[in-house]
């Protein structure tokens, strides 16, 4: 029973301690976060809420503890894990002197199974199908970020890792993201997310860590 | 497939910056130029110095040009996602290299036929000296991105990458001067280009390595 959970979509951290430098942003800190749910990273300004998303992603590197992705350690099996996780990161990883059509396909080069076919649905879903074909650096900020969340729809992985996704969008920005949020989570995605804003994704359930109260 | 997909990315944004681009290339011109006004123009002189001229300026606009190479990538979180990518980074990164190799070190290649008239180097040596070029200055490519790789997240990086690689690129510039500079006195070249031909090998396979383990290195903090 214990072992078919394991195999099971299941993101876990066990005691993962992570300085920067001489300060400690977290120790022994443990979680499970599971197909369909959330996980809110909180914590103030310098609390280490982005160090840690990397370190989730295999980008940065844990001091102590580890990283399980279906119960292997992302050490051992980072190809895999990396086929099976979208980043939005605070750079857009937006090329600005590409369009938003440009910028996917280049992504969607990227990824381990590209789904190219949907890139004009993709563009009209996050309102960017008028400016599809302009540099994105004629494209303000707020656009430039949902080319950035495009990239995530064009990706079929279970692991959403955000960093601040709120950062720069409008109203319906934010509407348009709480929307992709759910719709990732009913097919049985996994978001982990770091912003200061309470994001309410009713009826799932979104976990929540908050950093730098030890220290 | 999804490999010239890249390429044709990096070559679409080049052609977008080519005015950045252009710059190891005058460069390249400018310095090569400066030679016969600060020495004396007697072109005896000027002959037997040219292929060292030539492949010293070569050298430097190249390790200059390498600056650039994932400096926008890093600032715009492109690089984040490279390495995030399934795709071994190796290949990613080596392809890269090719690319900017493609729009900076090939027009330098070119252009040296033209500083080679400047400076008077015979025309029946042109042959050897392109060719030492052309084997060199991808090795100078492949050194100055693992210099780049290492150097990306430093804000006063541009400096250091020539101190870090500069070295490193004594063995090819001694064996592409030598080709050049025994060809213009009729002397057998093959020896100094078989080195040149040894050491782009070694470059072109060992180097991904060094770069994505650069990279990674630089991204970690």
């Amino acid at each position: 029973m214990i072992d078919s959970m394991e195999q099971s979509d299941v993101l876990s951290v066990d005691n993962l301690s992570v300085w920067r430098g001489e300060r400690c942003l977290c120790r022994n800190l443990s979680f499970r976060v599971s197909t369909g749910e959330a996980l809110q990273v909180q914590g103030q300004n310098g609390a280490g809420k982005t160090t840690l998303i990397r370190v989730l992603t295999g980008l940065g590197r844990a001091d102590e503890g580890d990283v399980r992705w279906r119960g292997e350690s992302l050490r051992r099996n980072s190809e895999q894990y990396r086929a099976s996780l979208s980043y939005l990161g605070h750079s857009n990883g937006v090329k600005l002197g590409l369009s938003p059509r440009e910028n996917l396909a280049i992504a969607s080069a990227l990824l381990a199974n590209p789904i190219a076919n949907k890139v004009d649905v993709i563009l009209d879903k996050v309102g960017l199908s008028t400016h599809a074909d302009l540099p994105c650096g004629m494209l303000s900020m707020g656009q430039r970020r949902r080319t950035a969340l495009a990239r995530l729809l064009l990706a079929d992985v279970r692991l959403w890792f955000l960093d601040e996704p709120l950062a720069s969008l409008d109203i319906a920005g934010v509407t348009l993201l709480t929307d992709m949020l759910k719709a990732h989570l009913t097919s049985g995605g996994i978001v982990v997310f770091a912003t200061h804003q309470s994001m309410d994704l009713a009826p799932f359930p979104v976990k929540s860590i908050m950093l730098g109260t030890s220290a | 497939m999804r490999l010239t997909a890249l390429i044709e990315r990096d070559l679409r944004l080049a052609y977008r910056r080519r005015g950045e681009l252009a710059t190891p290339v005058i460069f390249f011109v400018i310095v090569t130029a400066l030679f016969p006004l600060a020495l004396n123009p007697d072109p005896a002189l000027l002959r037997t110095l040219a292929p060292g001229v030539i492949w010293v300026a070569a050298l430097l606009a190249v390790l200059i040009g390498q600056d650039s190479l994932f400096k926008t990538d890093y600032e715009d979180g492109s690089l984040e996602l490279m390495l995030l990518s399934p795709i071994t980074l190796e290949w990613i990164v080596i392809l890269r290299v090719f690319t900017h190799w493609l729009v900076t070190g090939l027009p330098l290649v070119i252009l040296s036929l033209l500083m080679a008239l400047l400076l008077d180097y015979p025309t029946h040596a042109l042959g050897t000296l392109v060719m030492s070029l052309f084997l060199g200055t991808p090795i100078l490519s492949c050194l100055g991105a693992v210099g780049a790789s290492l150097t990306v997240g430093l804000r006063r990086g541009f400096m250091l990458l020539p101190i870090l690689v500069l070295p490193l690129t004594v063995p090819v510039l001694i064996f592409g001067a030598a080709a050049a500079g025994r060809a213009a006195v009729g002397d057998p070249v093959a020896a100094p280009l078989y080195f040149l031909g040894a050491m782009l090998i070694l470059a072109i396979t060992l180097a991904p390595f060094a770069i994505a383990a650069g990279l990674r290195i630089s991204l970690e903090s």
